[in-house]
Order: C-alpha cells, then structure tokens, then sequence
C-alpha cells in the first residue's frame, strides 16, 4: 500500500509543488493521477519511491517511511518508468539496457538471463535483443525502458506520461498490457493528461489541480464534471460530451464500447414503446 | 503574387530513403494542395508523415541527406532546386517538441529571429514581431523568457516565430504532442484562425483527430510511406483506415458501430456537434 | 556546483543589469588588470570591498555568496600553496584576496548580463554572427542542461545506481549511465534546434539587421571613463608611490627553508 500523509514539497527555488496530499493506494489498484501541466503529478510520483523526499508530513511505502529508506531499496518495490527513454538509454545491446537494474539490485547471473529474456518476449522486444537501443524507433525505444522496469518485477509500477508521443495503434497495445498488468496483481499508476486513453480504461482517477487533489473517484463520474475537468487544463471525452448533449442517455458514459450498449438499449427502448401505441 | 488555379504544393510521385537506411520512408507519393487548403495528415508512427512535412520546406533533402526522386514544388518553387533558407519565406515549419524551437532569452528575440535572418530592416522586422505576437495572442509574453512559459504558450511563441516570416503555407508537426488537452484545443483554434483569417494554407500532421477534424476539409491517410486515403473526413474515416489503425474521432467509432448493427447514418459524423445531431434524429425516427 | 549559481544569469531591473554589456565588460576588465597590479593586501582588500554595494544594487546577494562559497576550496588551496612555500602570512593572504576580488567582479558581471545582450555586443563589435550565436546558445543551454541531468540521476536512480557506493573505480563507473544519456540528450536538443533554425532562415549570408540595439547611456560612458580613470591611477600609484600595509608574522616550522638558496 502506497500512503501520503498531509504531504508537502516544495522544490529548492522554493516553488511549492505539493501542498497537502492526503491518498491511500491499495494494493493491486488501478489508478490515473490527471491535472494540467505543472500540477505536481511527476513530483508527487517521484515521492512513492524516494527520489523526493517531504518537505512536510510523509509517504509510507508498505508501512516503510520513504525518508527511512535508500532510493533503490524503494524501487524494488515501486517500479517509476520515465516519460523520455533517451534520458536513462546509455547501454550497447537492448539486453544490456534490460539487464542493468537487476545487476545493480544483485541478481544472479542465471537469473538475470532469465528475466530478461522473459520480459523481452513479453513487450515483442526479442528481435532487437542484441541491437543498439540507439538504433531503434521511439515507440521502440519506450517499450525497451518499459522493459528495463518491468525486468525486476516491483510490486507497484508508475508509468510517467506513457502515451506521449505514441500512435493510435501503439496506445491500444499499452492499453491491453496496462490492465493485464494490474490484473496480474500490480498496483498500476499512471500519471497522464489523456482523457480519451484514461476514458478507455475507466480506473480509478485522482485529479490534481495546483499541488492539492481537487477529485478522487471513478473515472466515470469524474471526467463528465465540467468543471472539474475545465479546473484542471483537461476536457471531457467525446462520449460525454455527446451524451450530455441528448436527454434520457446514461451521463456516466465515456467509453465507446458502453456507449454502444446504451444507445442500443435506448432504441430498443424506444421501439418498444413505438411498438406498445 | 501567384497564377490563381495552380496548386501551392505539388507532388509527383515523390520517393526519399535516408541516407544509409534500407527502406524508402516515402514511396511514389502524389498529392496536391490548393491554397487556402487545411489538410489533416495522420498514419501509423513510421509511416512517412513526418518524412512528408520536411520535403516541403527543403530540410529533406538538405539537412536529411538521402535519396530523392520525383518532383516537389511549393509555391511555384522546386524544392530541390532552392535552399531551406529561401524556401522559409515561404512554408514555415512547427516542431513537435515546444522546448527545442525557442532559443532566446525572451520571446521577442525569437520571433524576430527569422525576420533578422531574411535581412528585413529593422522597423520591419518591429512591425512584424508586434503583427506575429498580436495574431497568435501572446502580446503580454513579449518580454518573458521562453522557458519560463507553459507547453501550450511555447507552441504560441513557435508559431509565431514562424509567422513571423510571412510564409504561405505553414507546416505543423504533431503540435500538440506534448501538451495538455486544453493547451492542444487551444493551439489548433489558432492555427485555424492563420486558415481562416488569414488565409494560409495548413498542413497539419496529428494524431489528435478528435480535435483537429472540426477544421478541415481533407484528411490524408499515410501507411508505410504511402498516401492510401485522401478525402473529406466523412469519407476518410471508414474501414480501411480502422485497418490501418488511426486515431478517429471516438463519436466517428460509435457511429460507425451502430451503422453496422443496421442502424440507418446519413452523415457519418466527425465532429461533437454533427454527431449530437444524427443522434437526435436517429432516436427521433 | 553551487558555485555555479554565482553565474547564472537572472533576470532583474537593477540599474547594474540595465548597464550596456560592452561598458560592463570594460569595468570588470579594469578590476582585473587593477587586481592583477598591485599585491598590497589593503589595496586587494578595498577592491574586493567596493564591489559589496554593487553586488547590494544588483540585488545578487544570495548568489554572490553562493559563487563565494564555492570558491573558498581553491581560495584555501591558494592561501596554502603560498604560505607553505615561503610566503609572507599577510602576501598569502593578500593573494587569497585577490583571487576572491577576481571570482567577485566576474560572477557579477556573468549575473547581470544576460547571453542575449552579450551575443548582441559581439554582434556590434562585427564578430561573425554565427560565433556569436554559437557562444549565446551555449551558455543559454547550460540551465536546459542542468535540467536534463537531474533527470537522467533520477531514471538512473530508481534503477537502482547507488552514486554514493563503492571504491573510487566504481563510483567513477557510476558516472558512465549519466554522462551517456546526457550526451545523447544534449545531442538531440541540437539537432532539434538546428532543424528549427534553418527553417526560420538561419545559415545564409545576408546582412543582418537585429531588431534590438544597444544603445549606450551618459551613465555607461560615465562608468568606463572612472573604471579607466582608476586603472591608470592604479597603475601610477603602484608605480611611484609607498602604500601602507600590514605586517603580520607567524611562526612555523618552515620545511622548504633549508632548500632554499638565501
């Protein structure tokens, strides 16, 4: 469980980025952390593993205060994958890149062949194994950082920004791998200003406005708010704008495949009672 | 300045492989732009778009070195026969990346940078920074350092640094890639208004479709270096482009659902408006 | 590393920032010949003395000290080398004061101007404006830089590299996964950069006509002309004239003196 208790940070030019952020994650939960640019989404993530640490109050990490503890002792637990590749690829071969963590956490030699060969199947990333990560495409090249997190398997994983720069097909894909990842029993956090990815995936949504969280709930109720939407530099997905245009359709619909459903029973709704005059 | 019915952008079976790569990024590409066009072009990452925007201002093929073939002209200019800094009068270019396109310490410099390049005298160049600043809204940034501003006030500060220099056709490059949805919402109203009001010819590479369709009257599909549609957005957004994979408006994917339970669409909609509308009749009849 | 703040251009309106680069440049020259002249402690004292009110006006004082602190390492290194080589106690010192006086006049002069108006005098002075450019775009890039390496600490970091770990060979490995992707980065931003600027025209011949000038104030003439006044006076005092100064001994076990030839 990831806890944050009053926790404030304020950076050492004294701009105040988080000013008291009480959240309880459980394990195994599904999360979006949204807010406009410069709400304090990366700074409040990059507390869950020690990077920062509270200026005031603290952050409990399975019940270990993140002060307590080294950086790479917290990211055992609490996987952080950057939004940019290029500012952590430096390696020869991808399987380097990927095996790096595990040699700096100690792993066996056996053991680290193992894990990365796994994870290299798993993200498609096999052909390239021996290739420069230099060489490779940028979708490429974020699936490798992906990797090279995913290789030690933390409990709780933080994707930064994960759909920048990524085309229709490539979101769908990290879509799928998100939510099976959390169904595998991950705790998922995600932080990100993409309604429409966010709106696909319906989980749990914290939304940060100016270092406070101004909404914490479903995805559902909070992405139709308008206002917290508008408060937040986001807009509404299409869905819900449509929706809320049109009488008598759910308001709480944002995605596609339950706006199909709806408008469906909505007609057979209305051809029934056509039907019963 | 030009003869009224020739196209601004001309392509004739267009071929480019980068030097030392082993495949064409563009492979036999046609197209034709009139002026005052917004074109909308979107594809799948590796399908020559990118590739595309940069044969049209000359760094392909004269910062990207490689093999071209086929014919290019812009406003009436061969692209291969000019220079990018002779092409920059008139197509001007915005980079993905807001951070890597502004360089000065404030944001007047920068605009003025382009004009100063082109050798105006300097009350021009006065007169066209202020023009750039006021067009693109930003007036009260004039004095602030560009690292300073947000993602979507740097895009403002890039465009008009590129309006600067009064082109003719200005070139985008997934604007909006890294800001937030209402930065991005913002950022194409104005590049609407240089179509609209000022008449400029767009090509507007993105992936946002939801926000960029309501804009524009064509929409060019590219996929392994080939232009496989180009049409109205109505027409555009159908089955092969699913195939393809692009990002279509999602009120585009509902109504295409529907239209394949039998429900009767007259007019596939692109945008919010126009899909609320079929909606209502659709639930009316 | 906080030394370099000492350095870091910050954009304020003080009557120092808004003086001309070039007559700026000319007055921080005219402290460095001075402080280069004369080696009277009282004289070194008074330099770097007199520069504590300009550093008030500038409104920099919390980064002066910063550029102070940074320097006291190689202050202390030069007082030592002195001392211990059979230097007066007050010579030492006096040295000491000037390295101090030097690193002050620059980091104040570094504070105050911004790249864009250093770029703009080198400009007027006819230099080739591509130097010029080069030469503000890269001091320009420094903070951009900085940035992009705390990034680069932190991916690294929550992979597990431990900086502070190990014998020396190690830790300078250690250094490898942050200088490789800060290159890489580095050379992206260029490449990004130079595409944006070509396509804005840059690269040709023509003459440019830069939309700012600098103009120079009655104030900045005024400034040059008293920073040569005193270098003159400076030059002629050390010259002809018997300075007072303070004597101070110190007795040490002296190693080198043996070696010495009287």
């Amino acid at each position: 469980m990831i806890l944050t208790n009053g926790l404030y940070f304020t950076y050492p030019n004294g701009n105040e980025v988080l000013r008291g952020i009480d959240l309880r994650i459980e394990d195994g939960e599904f999360l979006a952390i949204m807010g406009e640019n410069g709400a304090g989404k990366t700074t409040l993530v990059k507390t869950f593993n020690g990077l920062l640490r509270p200026t005031k109050g603290q952050v409990l990490v399975d019940e270990v205060e993140t002060r307590k503890a080294s950086v790479a002792a917290l990211s055992r637990d609490v996987g952080l994958v950057f939004q940019n590749p290029d500012h952590q690829l430096f390696c020869e071969t991808v399987r380097d890149e990927v095996a790096y963590s595990l040699r700096n956490f100690g792993y066996p030699r056996d053991v680290v062949d193992r894990r990365v060969k796994g994870i290299l199947e798993t993200l498609d990333l096999m052909p390239y194994m021996d290739s420069s990560p230099f060489m490779l495409s940028g979708g490429e090249r974020k699936r490798v950082a992906l990797a090279s997190v995913l290789v030690w398997n933390p409990k709780h994983v933080v994707l930064d920004e994960p759909t920048i720069g990524q085309d229709y097909q490539q979101k769908d894909r990290l879509r799928n791998f998100i939510v099976q990842l959390n169904f595998q029993g991950k705790t998922v956090i995600m932080v990100t200003h993409d309604v429409e990815f966010v709106a696909e995936c319906k989980p749990r949504v914290v939304l940060l406005s100016r270092g406070k969280v101004i909404a914490d709930g479903k995805a559902e109720q909070i992405l139709t708010d308008r206002n917290l939407v508008a408060q937040a530099s986001l807009l509404n997905p299409q869905i819900s704008l449509l929706f809320s245009s049109i009488d008598n359709l759910p308001h709480d619909v944002i995605d596609v495949y339950s706006a199909h459903i709806a408008v469906k029973n909505r007609i057979r709704g209305l051809r029934n009672v056509n039907a019963g005059l | 300045m030009r003869s009224g019915h020739l196209p601004i952008i001309e392509i004739r079976k267009l071929s480019f492989s980068y030097a030392g790569a082993s495949r064409k990024s563009l492979n036999d590409v046609s197209l034709q732009v009139d002026e005052g066009d917004f074109l909308v072009v979107t594809g799948p990452s590796g399908c020559g778009k990118t590739t595309l925007c940069r044969c049209l201002n000359g760094l392909v093929p004269n910062f990207y070195t490689g093999e071209l073939t086929g014919e290019i002209s812009v406003c009436g200019r061969s692209v291969r026969k000019e220079t990018t800094s002779s092409l920059s009068r008139h197509v001007g270019f915005v980079f993905q990346n807001p951070e890597n396109q502004l360089f000065s310490l404030t944001v007047e410099r920068d605009v003025a940078f382009g004009p100063e390049n082109l050798g105006l005298i300097r009350e021009e160049t006065r007169r066209r920074v202020d023009w750039a600043l006021s067009v693109t809204g930003i007036e009260e940034l004039r004095d602030r350092a560009p690292y300073e501003l947000s993602g979507g006030q740097q895009q403002r500060a890039a465009i008009a640094s590129v309006l600067a220099m009064r082109p003719d056709i200005i070139v985008l490059d997934e604007p909006t890639s890294f800001l937030d949805p209402r930065s991005s919402k913002e950022i194409l109203q104005v590049v609407a208004k240089l179509n609209k009001e000022l008449g400029m010819t767009v090509f507007l590479v993105e992936h946002r479709l939801d926000l960029a369709t309501r804009y524009s009257n064509r929409v060019v599909v590219m996929d392994r270096g080939s232009i496989v549609l180009d049409g109205p957005p109505e027409d555009v957004y159908g089955e092969q482009a699913h195939l393809i994979g692009i990002g279509m408006p999602k009120v585009t994917v509902l109504f295409r659902l529907l239209k394949q339970d039998g429900i009767e669409v007259l007019k596939t909609p692109v945008t919010v408006e126009a899909g609320v509308e079929e909606l209502r009749r659709i639930l009316r009849s | 590393m906080r030394v370099f703040e000492g350095f870091k251009f910050s954009r304020l309106s003080t009557p120092i920032h808004r003086m001309d680069p070039r007559a700026k440049f000319v007055v921080t020259m005219a402290i460095f010949a001075i402080s280069l002249i004369h080696t009277n402690i009282l004289v070194l004292s008074l330099i770097l003395v007199a520069q504590v009110p300009v550093i008030w006006v500038a409104k920099s004082v919390g980064r002066w000290r910063a550029s102070m602190k940074g320097g006291f390492l190689l202050a202390t290194l030069i007082f030592v080398m002195n001392f211990l080589t059979g230097s007066t106690l007050t010579y030492s010192i006096a040295m000491t004061i000037r390295f101090l006086a030097l690193l002050s006049s620059f980091s104040i002069f570094f504070m105050t101007t911004s790249p864009d108006d250093l770029g703009l005098a080198l400009e007027q002075a006819h230099i080739p404006y591509a130097l010029c450019f080069t030469f503000t775009t890269a001091v320009r890039l420094v903070p951009t830089m900085a940035v992009d390496a705390q990034t680069v600490v932190d991916a690294q970091r929550s992979r597990g590299l431990e900086l502070d770990k190990g014998n020396l060979l190690r830790r300078i490995r250690n250094y490898i996964p942050i200088l490789i992707p800060l290159i890489v980065s580095a050379i992206r931003r260029s490449v990004e950069l130079a595409e944006a600027l070509e396509s804005r025209g840059f690269g040709t011949n023509i003459k440019r006509q830069p939309m700012a000038v600098l103009q120079m104030k009655k104030s900045d003439y005024l400034a040059i002309f008293a920073a040569v006044t005193l270098l003159i006076l400076a030059a002629l005092i050390n010259l002809y004239a018997q300075l007072p100064t303070i004597e101070m001994h110190v007795e040490l076990p002296r190693l080198w003196c043996d070696l010495q030839p009287y």
